[in-house]
């Protein structure tokens, strides 16, 4: 793991978030949720203050932003896409509109390009299944995707 | 005069909160801003065709409407009293356009009980689900019956458990009450994590009271006063209008202190969940409330006697809870004439896939998979051949033809190698292969699996190995034995309900679908052309005009060929992602 030096400033908010929860161990997903809604991500130096704070060991922390798919250790893009693998978008073809991601982006699922501008991943269903297959930018739905529509979609964001 | 726009999330996402500010515009531009009220709802459920403006008293149904068309609304419908004609459903059959939505083939066999007001009323305006007899359930429970009486009252209904496992609701409640302890728990589990389910987000969108109501009815009936609802933290606007009404019940003295001048006391809290499936399990639901990793234990202890912080708890589901008030308004004996023997009331579906009218649907149970295929969901895409459906997610199985026919329960669909589960119901045609169908389940349940028992944890990724391999045209005969012997000691050994039911997407297109895999295996063969490996994009020369069209569009530039003649596709550079063929006008690209 790259070493982060977190900055008194984050040290402050990041004490702050979990003496809102009471230091409690039993609050320690509320503080990840928290943290991370404020930094974005979770990177191994969080972890083990936030543990320090919660008087748990850093695996606890550890053991739980691993376990839960929507805490993330790698800071995510300018523009984070997800595209829904769903079961509704799946038989609809969003694995081809997937793979067109990568080939354009040149990265693989869970990882963000060298200028930080997006990041891919997948997720399953966003509920829109009646636009399927979709793929979100940020907040915004793109819906009844083709692949030949995923060069226009990312020169949106250039 | 009202007119309605959903605010589902599909909806939102085609714009629907510019067509109800155009409306408001186009409202006050006129001086009718007094006169026709512009409501957001929640989901109408025929996603679709969405936009959806439904305009009231008269039922009338646009689809499909773009924030431009608000001001031809307001000009047309509301000032001169003329439908928008282009802007009706237009009913695939006959070409004609549908004046309301009672007319609709989508709406004519269904029942909404627990999506009764999604669509209906503004989910965040406490005082239009108190118009629509909203909390009058709870004061009658409060006011005029025993904890007992609530009890009997919804065992009497016959309604299951609506998240998938089916159990009895008012049994489950009873167990509860019976242990005593100084504290108990009422949890709402809206960890909705089926991929292409999607009611339980609705409900929350749509009528969040309702949910509220139920819980308090029921931590009445089994002596709680503390209700947690633990809720995905994927779904922020189920998050922010479940916030805003729990507020609004606080203010409005229906959640507190005290409540109806009783001396009982019950408040709600939420938990969020971080995307984990497995924590749709109570037990791993549990764990997660209390800060761990969502792990799930082996039962007994059941959370009824020792559930959250180790005190007696009763999780039940979000359409569970939305069948409550209205079962205690109109009675259990209106409620359990509904269904067939054992399963009563309705069940709401998310009916996606390759099916002409995707959506949200409740139906009454005992309604059969043609009826909901054909009818209400409008057939398969495109005029293709129905091949199969997939209902109880992850958990459950695929149905054939054969199945067509069979009534919809919970019984039924675990005898046809299926379940219930949460409601998923999604159908696919010729162009689906059912080993791929099955690998991508299992894609998930490894993906999921929280890796505490070994069968699951191990097990599944052996299966899946094995079915990558039977895609890639590498598989033998003896992956196949393999694979069904796994499947067998899976079901029967892992830990929780997760892993127990995970092997049945496979065992269910093994039954069903057998030659396809011996397809796969023997012939190297993917009949459904959905196995990159197995196949390859061709063009007759014969039937190609030389048109360019495909070579244009190939993202790898892998077509040749002169224009105005035959074209040609190089395999080694190929990627097969199927665009040619979707380009090509003439039909001259096949799969072989």
């Amino acid at each position: 793991m790259a070493k982060v030096k977190l900055s008194e400033d984050k040290i402050k908010k990041i004490k702050a978030i979990c003496a809102e929860f009471g230091n409690k161990p039993g609050e320690a997903i509320n503080v990840l949720h928290r943290v991370q809604g404020e930094f974005g991500y979770l990177p191994a130096e969080v972890q083990e203050l936030i543990a320090m704070e919660l008087g748990v060991s850093a695996a606890t922390i550890y053991g739980i932003v691993t376990f839960y798919s929507f805490f993330t250790m790698i800071p995510k893009g300018e523009h984070p896409i997800s595209v829904c693998m769903g079961t509704a978008c799946y038989v609809r073809g969003s694995e081809k509109v997937l793979d067109e991601f990568k080939r354009q982006l040149g990265i693989g699922i869970g990882e963000t390009t060298p200028d930080g501008k997006f990041s891919l991943n997948c997720l399953r269903c966003v509920g829109a299944c009646g636009l399927a297959p979709v793929a979100m930018i940020g907040d915004k739905v793109y819906g009844r995707l083709t692949p030949d529509m995923v060069k226009d979609i990312i020169n949106e964001y250039n | 005069m009202h007119i309605l726009v959903c605010g589902g999330t599909g909806c939102s996402a085609s714009r629907s909160h510019e067509i109800t500010k155009n409306l408001q515009a186009a409202l006050k531009d006129k001086g009718l801003e007094e006169q026709v009220q512009v409501i957001l709802t929640g989901c109408f459920g025929f996603c679709e065709k969405g936009p959806i403006v439904k305009v009231m008293p008269d039922n009338t149904f646009y689809t499909e409407v773009k924030p431009e068309d608000a001001l031809e609304i307001v000009e047309e419908h509301v000032i001169k009293g003329r439908k928008v004609k282009r802007l009706l459903y237009t009913d695939p059959e006959t070409k004609e356009h549908v004046a309301d939505s009672k007319h609709m083939n989508f709406y004519k066999k269904q029942l909404r009980i627990a999506l009764r007001n999604c669509g209906f009323i503004d989910p965040e305006n406490i005082e239009e689900y108190i118009a629509n007899d909203g909390y009058a359930a709870v004061a009658k429970c409060l006011t005029e019956m025993t904890p007992q009486q609530v009890i009997e009252e919804i065992k009497l209904s016959g309604l299951r458990g609506r998240g998938g496992g089916g159990f009895p609701t008012g049994v489950k409640w009873e167990i509860a009450s019976k242990n005593h302890a100084d504290q108990k728990y009422v949890v709402c589990n809206a960890d909705e994590g089926d991929p292409g389910a999607f009611m339980d987000r609705s409900i929350l969108e749509g009528d969040p009271h309702s949910v509220i109501e139920a819980m308090t009815i029921n931590g009445y009936a089994i002596g709680a006063t503390k209700g947690l609802v633990y809720i995905r933290a994927e779904y922020p606007l189920a998050i922010d209008r479940l916030q805003t009404a729990i507020k609004q019940a606080r203010e409005y003295g229906v959640l507190g202190k005290n409540l109806f001048g009783t001396d009982f006391d019950f408040d709600i809290e939420l938990r969020f969940g971080a995307g984990a499936f497995v924590c749709g399990e109570e037990t791993a639901l549990i764990h997660s409330m209390e800060g761990k990793r969502g792990e799930p234990t082996f039962k007994p202890p059941f959370p009824a006697q020792s559930g959250y912080l180790q005190k007696p708890t009763n999780v039940n589901n979000v359409e569970t809870y939305a069948n409550i008030p209205i079962i205690i308004l109109k009675g259990a004996n209106w409620f359990n004439k509904i269904g067939t023997e054992k399963s009563k009331g309705t069940k709401v579906f998310a009916l996606a896939g390759q099916i002409n009218n995707v959506g949200l649907i409740e139906v009454p149970m005992g309604i059969t998979l043609r009826e909901v295929i054909y009818e209400i969901g409008g057939g398969i895409k495109n005029g293709k051949k129905f091949k199969a459906v997939q209902t109880g997610g992850p958990s459950g199985g695929c149905l054939t033809e054969k199945h067509l026919d069979t009534p919809i329960d919970y019984d039924n669909l675990i005898a046809a190698g299926s379940m219930m589960g949460s409601g998923g119901m999604v159908v696919m045609d010729e162009t689906s292969c059912m080993v791929s169908i099955a690998k991508f389940y299992l894609e998930f349940t490894c993906e999921e699996s929280c890796g505490k028992c070994s069968p699951c944890r191990i097990g599944n990724k052996r299966m899946l190995e094995l079915l990558d391999k039977m895609t890639k045209g590498q598989g033998t005969m003896e992956d196949l034995e393999t694979l069904k012997n796994l499947a067998g000691v899976i079901k029967d050994t892992a830990l929780c309900g997760l892993g127990q039911t995970s092997p049945n997407p496979v065992l269910s297109t093994i039954n069903n679908f057998w030659d396809e895999y011996v397809e796969h295996v023997k012939e190297k063969k993917c009949r459904a052309g959905a196995c990159k490996s197995l196949m390859q994009y061709v063009i007759d020369p014969d039937v190609c005009v030389g048109c360019t069209s495909c070579a244009r569009n190939c993202p790898v530039n892998a077509i040749q060929g002169e224009r105005k003649s035959p074209h040609h596709i190089n395999q080694e550079i190929c990627i097969k992602c199927g665009t040619c063929i979707e380009k090509c006008k003439f039909n001259a690209i096949s799969i072989k």
